[in-house]
Order: structure tokens, then C-alpha cells, then sequence
């Protein structure tokens, strides 16, 4: 073995691998035993372990098991502060967005997926409702209400049930000025609890696919989130990279997920996009390993490669 | 009148033809690795190591993975949720992935330490790597297409990240119509052919020779 030579002399010396004396190797042979390794490796741990397969939760699920949050959150939606109406692109304009340093990426990518909270998640699915007289007259007085006046209403419910024992409806002192809120709020309730719900807020194509307003809506509650931190699927539990029950879910996501426990990103507003930026970053290094100085010449440093072909440098050292 | 004699024409010599697109294209293909060297039965003497079994364990989970994926579909989107053959091929379809992931990051660290760019790999190490973070992509819009209460959560938390650098203006992730196509379609289509370049260059350029050898040694 040669002495050692500065990198770039090194690099540019790597000889040729088809100039090297040969063994007999058996690539086909070597491929038909690791497939048939892996088929029975991934067989056997279907066998043994099956796979996670938990009920989505419906939206009749969450009126039925957490009605007081069904209804905060329709008033939300009225009041125009959930989540899903302070967000921003893609989604509306109502909220500036994430940004990386001075760069607003979320606003630049614009609002492509419209979703008005309070229309499209909360009266557009009553007004499909027919033969109830009292919700329709609660819409009327809804849509003949100025934007301030049905702020009021609203925000003035959402603080009323804020204060009432457990959020519950029933317990609100009935002497606010709510305006239509509670009716609109309660016909919402029942008609989730029919299970019609999912149907008027999904496409409007017969063949429609597209869930993303009854996520929207369902994650702005509080019930699908208290039913993932209870399966350690949290955000600050490593969420992204776990699965229900005892799975392994993807641990390939474990850098991408770290980031998310430790300071700066734990406590930023704009974490989302900082953990991007420097995932972006680390994943453009991995990719240039080769031509960056220091990098490329990591592998040197640290003599793994020793380990690796310890039987040829043993057998050349043998020789000489 | 006599008639004129003009000397006769020599014939022009014949210009050779361009080489046509076909011609080209066989050539590049016929080129592109040394001969012998696609499916070779010999190796360097140094290629003897456990780690070398990875890459080729890596292509053998990635075919479990495709057919078990395949067998996945012909059922559509929620069948397994209700067949017990149904969810015996989910399983099989997630432990490969599992599988898939495990031997290929023992692959993707065994190269690096071998610093198995060297000798002009360099492009073979970025197929690899991208092929790596297609994979992440794949796997990652497979489990937005679960259906399930995972599927659920997850979908609502990647939002945000996609949201917060524009992408998800563009990538839907509470859709899982679009979610289930990129998964089964287009994503596969890229890493087949990341996959694909990456082994002809493999073959292209032969294994890597040991770091700090300058020349064959007979």
C-alpha cells in the first residue's frame, strides 16, 4: 500500500476496478438468496405481527364522543379564529404564514386550495339541511348580518362557552347577545351526529376523493389530537415518525422529527418552515458529499474502511 | 456533324453517412458499460465483505415491496381494512418497507465510509442518495394513504411543513386522492429510474477499490 498522498492526488489516482485481479462472484445467485431472505423475513413478520390498521375517526365519532368540542369548534369557525381561518396559503389569505429567515415561502406559494371556515365547514353544509325551520330561519338572520355583527355573535358565544362547566352548551347563561350562533352551532351538532356531515363536506364530484375540508375542520377541534398524544403520536412525543400501537412506524424520519424536540424549534412560530430549511440544507450536504472539502474526506479521518476490506489490506500487507 | 466526346465523370466518391439517432442510441447503450461487466460472475479481489450483501438485499426488499404494493391495489384503496388476505398483504407490504429502509441505510452508510464516490462515482453516490429520499417520499405518501386514524393524524400534522415552505399550495396532503396516485404511480416511477441509473453505473464503473490504493496490485 502506497503512502499517503494529499487528497486531490488521491482522487484523481483511484484506479480503475476493472484492472484488479477477480474471484468468482455470484451476482444471480447472491440476488435469488436475498429475495428469498426478505420474502421470508417480511412474511413471517406479517405472520407474527400483522400490521396497524386503527379506525379512522368520522366525523359522527367525534359529535358523538365530544359534542362540547364539535360545538366550540363551529363557533370557532363562525368567529373566524380556528385554526384553519388564521392559517393562510394555502388556504386564505387571512394569516401571513410560516417564513425562513426573510423569505415568506408559504405566502409564495399562495392561496391554491381556497377554504373560507366559516362558508365552506360550517354553513354551506347546514343550508343542505331542509325541513328544519328554525335552522333556516338561523341562517337567514346569518347571511343578512353584517361581517362585524356576525364577529360579534360568534366570539361572544366562543367566550360564553369558554366560561360554561366543561363547554358545555347547556350550562351558557342564556342572556348574551349570541344572535343565531347557539342554533347554527346545534343543528351543526346534529347533523354531525347523522353522519351526514362527511358527505356535504367533502368534493362536490360524485366520484370525490378530496378529504381536505373535513380535515381541516377535524383538526381544528381538539378531539383528533387528544386521540393521537394518547398513542403518542404528538408533535413532541416524535409523533411524525410513530404509528399506533407498538409499530414501528418510520424511523427513517428520525432527524426530521428531532428537530421538533429541541430549542429553537420546540418553542418557534415559524418551526415548520425552520426545520425545512436546515433538513433542506443537511439533505443537499448528504447529496454533495462528494465535492465538498473536509466532507468527502470524513471516511479518512475516521478508518471505518479498514474494518470493511480488513481481509484485503491484511492479504497485501501478507504479500509484501 | 460528329458528335462531341466529353470526358467521362468520375463518380464522386461517396460521402459517409451520418450516423443516424438509432445508431447513436445503441452505441450509447452498447457503450455504457465495458463489456462483460453487466452481469458479471468475477469481482475485484477486495469485494469481501458482508457489506456488499447489502445492495443487493436493498434491490431484493425493494421487489417485495413493488409486489406486494401491486397486490395491494388490485383490491383498491380500503379493501384490506376488511379482508383477511386483504391485510395479510398490507403487512407484508409494510414489514418490506421496513425491511427496505433498515438494508438500505446499511448500504447508504457502508458506501460512505468506503468514500465510494472516488474514481468518478461521484454520480453514482447522488442517483443513491436521491433514491434514498425518494424512497422517504414514497413510504411517507404511503402512510397518508392508510385510511386509518394514522393516516388521519399524520396527514393534518405534514401540512404544515409543506404549507410553511409553499409546497403544500402544490401537494395536497389531505387529499388522498392525489396522495394515493403520487404513492402508487409517479413517485415509484421516479425511484424505478433512480434505481435503474443508479446500478448501470455501478456497473459502469465497477466496485470501488480500497482508499489508499493508487494502482491494481497483482
Amino acid at each position: 500500500m502506497s503512502a499517503p498522498t494529499s487528497e486531490r492526488t488521491r482522487t484523481s489516482t483511484t484506479p480503475d476496478a476493472h484492472g484488479f485481479p477477480t474471484r468468482r462472484y455470484d451476482l444471480v445467485k447472491e440476488l435469488v438468496i436475498a429475495l428469498a431472505v426478505m420474502v421470508v423475513l417480511a412474511g413471517g413478520l406479517a405472520v407474527a405481527f400483522s400490521s396497524p390498521d386503527e379506525r379512522p375517526i368520522s366525523l359522527r365519532d367525534w359529535a358523538v364522543s365530544a359534542p362540547a368540542d364539535v360545538v366550540a369548534t363551529a363557533t370557532s369557525e363562525l368567529a373566524g379564529t380556528s385554526p384553519s381561518a388564521t392559517y393562510g396559503p394555502p388556504y386564505n389569505a387571512d394569516g401571513g404564514g410560516q417564513t425562513l429567515g426573510p423569505l415568506p415561502l408559504q405566502r409564495w406559494g399562495g392561496v391554491r386550495i381556497p377554504v373560507d371556515s366559516a362558508r365552506d365547514l360550517v354553513i354551506t353544509p347546514l343550508s343542505r339541511v331542509t325541513g328544519d325551520p328554525a335552522l333556516t330561519a338561523a341562517l337567514d338572520r346569518w347571511s343578512a348580518a353584517t361581517p362585524e355583527q356576525r364577529s360579534a355573535w360568534a366570539n361572544a358565544y366562543a367566550a360564553a362557552l369558554g366560561g360554561a362547566p366543561g363547554g358545555d352548551p347547556a350550562r351558557v347563561p342564556a342572556s348574551g347577545d349570541y344572535g343565531p350562533v347557539p342554533a347554527l352551532a346545534e343543528s351543526f351538532l346534529t347533523l354531525a351526529r347523522t353522519g351526514g356531515l362527511e358527505s356535504v363536506l367533502g368534493s362536490p364530484s360524485f366520484f370525490g376523493t378530496d378529504t381536505t375540508k373535513s380535515l381541516l375542520l377535524l383538526s381544528d377541534g381538539s378531539y383528533l389530537e387528544d386521540q393521537a398524544r394518547a398513542r403518542s403520536l404528538g408533535g413532541d412525543q416524535w409523533g411524525m415518525m410513530n404509528e399506533t400501537g407498538n409499530y414501528p412506524g418510520q424511523p427513517w424520519m428520525w432527524l426530521y422529527t428531532f428537530w421538533y424536540q429541541v430549542e429553537p424549534f420546540a418553542s418557534s412560530e415559524n418551526a415548520d418552515a425552520l426545520v425545512w430549511g436546515l433538513m433542506m440544507l443537511l439533505t443537499l450536504a448528504l447529496v454533495l458529499v462528494p465535492v465538498v472539502p473536509g466532507l468527502r474526506s470524513v471516511p479518512r479521518w475516521i478508518p471505518v474502511h479498514r474494518l470493511i476490506w480488513r481481509q484485503w489490506y491484511r492479504d497485501q500487507a501478507s504479500r509484501r | 456533324m460528329t458528335a462531341s466526346t466529353r470526358p467521362p465523370v468520375p463518380p464522386a466518391t461517396p460521402r459517409p453517412e451520418p450516423p443516424s439517432w438509432t445508431a447513436r442510441l445503441r452505441d450509447r447503450i452498447a457503450h455504457t458499460v465495458p463489456p462483460g461487466q453487466a452481469l458479471p460472475d468475477r469481482q475485484p479481489e477486495y469485494v469481501a465483505s458482508w457489506v456488499y450483501v447489502f445492495g443487493v438485499a436493498t434491490l431484493a426488499a425493494l421487489a417485495v415491496v413493488l409486489v406486494s404494493g401491486a397486490a395491494l391495489t388490485v383490491g383498491g384503496e380500503t379493501w384490506w381494512h376488511t379482508s383477511s388476505p386483504g391485510r395479510f398483504v398490507n403487512s407484508v407490504h409494510l414489514w418490506s418497507v421496513e425491511l427496505f429502509m433498515a438494508v438500505m441505510v446499511i448500504h447508504l452508510w457502508g458506501k460512505f465510509w468506503m468514500a465510494a464516490w472516488r474514481g468518478g462515482r461521484t454520480m453514482t453516490w447522488v442517483t443513491g442518495v436521491l433514491a434514498f429520499l425518494g424512497s422517504i417520499g414514497t413510504a411517507f405518501t404511503g402512510y397518508l394513504s392508510q385510511t386509518n386514524l394514522d393516516a388521519q393524524w399524520i396527514s393534518t400534522q405534514a401540512k404544515d411543513g409543506l404549507n410553511a415552505v409553499g409546497i403544500g399550495a402544490y401537494v395536497n396532503v389531505l387529499d388522498p386522492g392525489q396522495m394515493l396516485l403520487w404513492h402508487v404511480v409517479l413517485l415509484p416511477l421516479v425511484l424505478g429510474v433512480l434505481v435503474v441509473v443508479h446500478v448501470v453505473l455501478v456497473r459502469r464503473h465497477g466496485v470501488v477499490p480500497p482508499i489508499d490504493v493508487e494502482r491494481p496490485v497483482r
